[in-house]
């Protein structure tokens, strides 16, 4: 051995010509890695594989030119968002609209979106490593840079970052940030936005202090123990409670429970027995079904998703109670959607019994217990505070505590050193985030997160919701977000302030910002309508648009309320943008009626959505106008025909850009469609 | 990443699959950076990449260790086929397929297994059929907006083949505010099929429109002529006045969005489909 390395000691340093030799070339290859390392990059390598690929395309020329005017290393230096990106070094192709078809990545074509990529980069939608210049340390690398690439199933989070309110463009952030407050996770949770106000839940779960007037222990227990088989859109999450422990708590709520006067009401059982199908069609004339859901035959749930499902309804609340609720809500719960229907006696005992016949005879079968102990009470307070049922529901001596559960207001950014995932899952946020969603428990036992009850989809729109919340969102300069609408809390004043309360005219009508989406924004009614239409309206809501199934209920209004509410509403929800009578109500030439009226059915061709001789038209898209003339002010139907969206933000009728004579004369005919009362009547 | 993305660069992505042991591909790859295996490093990267990709197919176990108690002579949609959704995104639907026999009888036991372009992925990838012949599974769109040709398969007694084919739709930014735009203005009379939530227009009017899914009718017009008629109605194609004008109403960018939607969902497609989008 000794004499082997001295030998090819010998051969190459032996002599100094040699030596010098071997040692320059020695030098010369560790010269060389540099240079080599260099042109056998990765990037390199992409850049020719993308020569070959635009090479046998029609646009070869104009690509090569592009390409060859910003070969090398590519970067995108953004120091105000603290951005440098080299992703454009081997993805190519993202600006070049003709490479549309490519599949092969990093080829593609970047797909359409509102920003460019010199605005913003790569990396403040897709996470991962700006500054690398290999393929591993860009997408992968959790090593030294804490956020791998995000999977383009979350890629919407990213917009979320900046944009506060809803986009057009990206439904599962909309339907995840709508999950966060409707499911209740803020209640628990604290997610604080960058302008440092909290997320606000909009569910508004039921007080349990006197809970023992409305329902039964047994059924309790029964929903405690799995709450989707009372009502499968229930979002009350399932604690998976041992049996002993839903037999506590149900103890614990019912004797913890406080009686309030007015909240049941005597069910005479000497009265007639009320036709089924008259019960059903009274809760289909009030519309219930507008925000409450039945599950049908078939398993598909139909209705509105604003008040509860009501397919078991009679296995939960007691006669008396639901007597009560349905003569008056707000006595039980002042705050509740729910509008006061003033309903008189004989409906109140056919909807009460219609009702209390939604029953599933299995729900309670086999639910037996027996009184309850004061231990078992004790036990079930105990249990009542630990699972922190008082972030949700009010519960007589139990306060909501603050930051029940981990705050989330960074979650997005969190650091994978601080997670501990489950053996064998990816070791990454997103699928920390959806696995802890979707299972809370399976990373622990004794974890006191429920088990929500949610699709997959509705899993990913949660983690994409939640992932939006990062760090760069609450660093980013103010200049650059886009901020949601401002919450409103409009309350409108005195006795019609109290009665539209009372109505929850809020559930489903927004005015200045405030309330529901599901009926027209009332904001500017005063300038719209006409009072004696809107008077009449109030007493006996007639249809608008027969193709609705959804419509505005009867509250059967006293005259002295309805016409309380129609002062107010005609003073007040007036827009300052015109004056209300800055136009006749009649007296319009009947030239001018025969141009609108040619106008509507050539020019404009309005029959197309709207109705105004039912013989004829059959457009069933807009309201009908058959009566127009006596329902709308003439002043807000020129100024509505001229820009509709000035007039409701979100109005679906287009903007025809109409000159001056063309909407008078619109108008014209529009106000001489009085209708023949007979319709009036017949609603 | 993605799977589409995954797929798409077989070479470089099976070493970046996060279940395999990552030193393990690192150390394989490593010998192609040093300058003294020049000649070879094709070589031992496609090597190396074998004996990885091997490895990881053999960790990620068989594709399923379910057997077939039962066997149908046809397989049918029960829903869940022709949704839309965004690229990247869990379908809102499950995806059910029904296993039948000759005599048209839910077939209990059944072994399907779905398969789909560079992309997709399916949970669960196959299964076998409840008391009621049916299989569900969910199904994740790929990262390219595209119409997505998916596949169930079961077999017969005599282990022969059976084959659905499936369509569901993945909308990209653009082609999905198109998507929302068509459903706020112009799927009450362009769509005929009515919801509970929205009655169609479209049998109430004198000349029917144009529904977005025909493509023989809508693949002919240009960009052009769909923009002109969306901006101006339909007389400034010498059509219909029942057709609005919407160019005062919408912008420039979501015209062009809602033409993006209407040229994906477009039947049969606007540009031949497969060749260049769907291999794997």
């Amino acid at each position: 051995m000794k004499n082997t390395l001295s030998t090819l000691w010998q051969t190459l340093f032996g002599h100094p010509v040699s030596a010098f030799g071997v040692v320059s070339l020695l030098l010369l290859i560790s010269l060389a890695i540099a240079p080599a390392k260099n042109h056998f990059s990765e990037w390199r390598h992409y850049q020719k594989k993308y020569l070959s690929l635009i090479r046998g395309r029609g646009e070869a020329i104009t690509l090569e030119r592009r390409f060859h005017d910003h070969d090398g290393i590519q970067q995108i230096w953004l120091p105000q968002l603290g951005v440098v990106d080299r992703c454009t070094s081997c993805h190519v192709g993202l600006k070049e609209a003709s490479l549309a078809d490519v599949s092969v990545q990093p080829f593609r074509r970047h797909p359409v979106i509102p920003h460019t990529l010199d605005q913003y980069g790569c990396v403040m939608c897709h996470r991962g490593q700006g500054p690398a210049t290999t393929v591993e340390e860009a997408h992968s690398s959790t090593l030294a840079w804490e956020q791998p690439i995000l999977p383009s199933r979350y890629v919407q989070s990213s917009c979320g970052q900046c944009h506060r309110a809803p986009l057009t463009g990206t439904p599962q952030l909309n339907l995840g940030r709508n999950l966060l407050t409707r499911y209740g996770c803020v209640h628990c949770h604290i997610i604080k936005l960058p302008d440092g106000s909290a997320i606000q839940p909009t569910d508004d779960p039921p007080s349990l202090e006197h809970v023992a007037d409305k329902t039964s222990r047994e059924w309790i227990y029964a929903w405690l123990k799995d709450p989707q088989a009372y009502a499968v859109t229930a979002t009350m999450p399932n604690f998976k409670l041992s049996d002993p422990d839903a037999r506590d708590i149900s103890a614990f709520l019912i004797a913890n429970s406080t009686p309030i006067a007015g909240d049941t009401a005597p069910v005479t059982t000497n009265e007639k027995t009320p036709d089924p199908a008259e019960g059903a069609s009274l809760y289909g004339e009030s519309f219930c079904a507008s925000c409450h859901a039945v599950q049908n035959a078939a398993g598909n749930v139909v209705g509105g998703d604003i008040g509860p499902e009501l397919t078991r309804v009679g296995n939960k609340v007691k006669p008396e109670w639901l007597r009560a609720w349905l003569s008056n809500p707000r006595v039980y719960d002042p705050g509740t959607a729910m509008p006061h229907y003033r309903f008189t006696d004989p409906q109140l005992s056919l909807l009460t019994v219609f009702l209390g016949n939604k029953t599933d005879s299995d729900l309670l079968a086999n639910v037996h217990l027996d009184a309850a102990t004061p231990e078992q009470i004790a036990h079930g307070k105990r249990l009542v505070t630990e699972y922190g049922c008082a972030s949700c529901h009010e519960i007589n001596g139990i306060k909501k505590s603050d930051n029940f559960a981990p705050e989330l207001t960074r979650i997005g950014s969190k650091p994978l050193t601080q997670i501990i995932f489950l053996p064998g899952m990816t070791h990454a946020l997103p699928d920390y985030i959806a696995a802890k969603i979707r299972q809370p428990r399976s990373f622990g036992s004794a974890l006191k997160m429920p088990q929500f009850s949610l699709a997959p989809a509705q899993v990913d729109a949660l983690t994409t919701a939640l992932l939006s919340l990062t760090d760069r969102a609450h660093d980013l300069p103010m200049a650059l977000t886009v901020p949601s609408k401002p919450p409103s809390n409009y309350q409108p004043a005195g006795k019609a302030g109290k009665l539209m309360d009372d109505m929850a005219c809020f559930t489903c009508h927004a005015i200045n910002g405030r309330g529901g989406d599901l009926a027209p924004d009332l904001t500017w009614e005063g300038s719209s309508v006409q009072r004696a239409w809107l008077l009449a309206f109030l007493k006996n809501p007639g249809t608008l648009r027969p193709a609705l199934i959804r419509r505005m209920p009867r509250f059967n209004l006293s005259d002295d309320d309805a016409k309380e509410l129609t002062d107010y509403i005609m003073t007040v929800y007036q827009t300052p943008a015109f004056d209300r009578d800055s136009m006749p109500a009649s007296g319009y030439p009947p030239v001018q009626v025969e141009q609108g009226r040619q106008l509507f059915y050539s020019k404009y061709a309005c029959q197309s959505c709207h109705i105004v001789d039912t013989k004829v038209d059959k457009g069933y898209i807009g309201p009908s106008l058959t009566q127009v003339g006596s329902r709308l002010n003439a002043a807000w139907i020129y100024h509505w025909l001229k820009d509709p969206q000035a007039m409701r933000p979100g109005a679906i009728e287009p903007n025809r850009n109409m000159n001056d004579e063309d909407a008078r004369a619109l108008t014209a005919f529009l106000m001489t469609q009085k209708g023949t009362g007979k319709q009036e009547a017949k609603r | 990443m993605t799977g589409a993305e995954k797929n798409a660069r077989p070479q470089r992505l099976k070493l970046n699959r996060s279940r395999c042991d990552y030193r393990s591909a690192e150390a394989l790859r490593h010998p192609r950076s040093g300058a003294t295996l020049i000649g070879h490093w094709r070589t031992l990267v496609a090597f190396s990449l074998i004996v990885v990709s091997a490895g990881c197919t053999h960790r990620s176990g068989p594709a399923s260790a379910l057997k077939a108690t039962g066997f149908g002579a046809a397989l049918v949609e029960s829903s869940g086929g022709k949704q839309i959704g965004a690229t990247g995104s869990v379908l809102a639907q499950p995806l059910v397929v029904q296993v039948n026999d000759e005599q048209g009888n839910a077939v209990t036991g059944a072994l399907v297994e779905f398969s789909g372009p560079a992309g997709v992925s399916f949970d669960p990838q196959s299964g076998v059929t409840d008391s009621s012949g049916q299989l569900s599974t969910n199904v994740t769109l790929g990262s390219m907006a595209f119409r997505y040709q998916l596949a169930a398969r079961t077999s017969t007694k005599a282990q022969k083949p059976v084959d659905l084919k499936i369509e569901e739709i993945a909308l990209g930014y653009q082609q999905m505010v198109g998507f929302q735009l068509d459903n706020k203005y112009c799927g009450r009379c362009h769509n005929p099929e009515s919801s509970a939530e929205r009655v169609s227009n479209y049998d109430n009017l004198e000349v029917k429109p144009h529904p977005f899914t025909e493509g023989d009718t809508l693949n002919k017009m240009t960009d052009a002529d769909l923009t002109a008629i969306i901006s101006h109605g339909g007389p400034a194609l010498n059509k219909s006045a029942l057709m609005p004008p919407y160019g005062y109403t919408l912008s420039k960018a979501e015209i062009e969005a809602l033409i993006a939607y209407i040229r994906l969902i477009s039947d049969p497609p606007q540009h031949a489909s497969g060749t260049v989008y769907a291999q794997k």
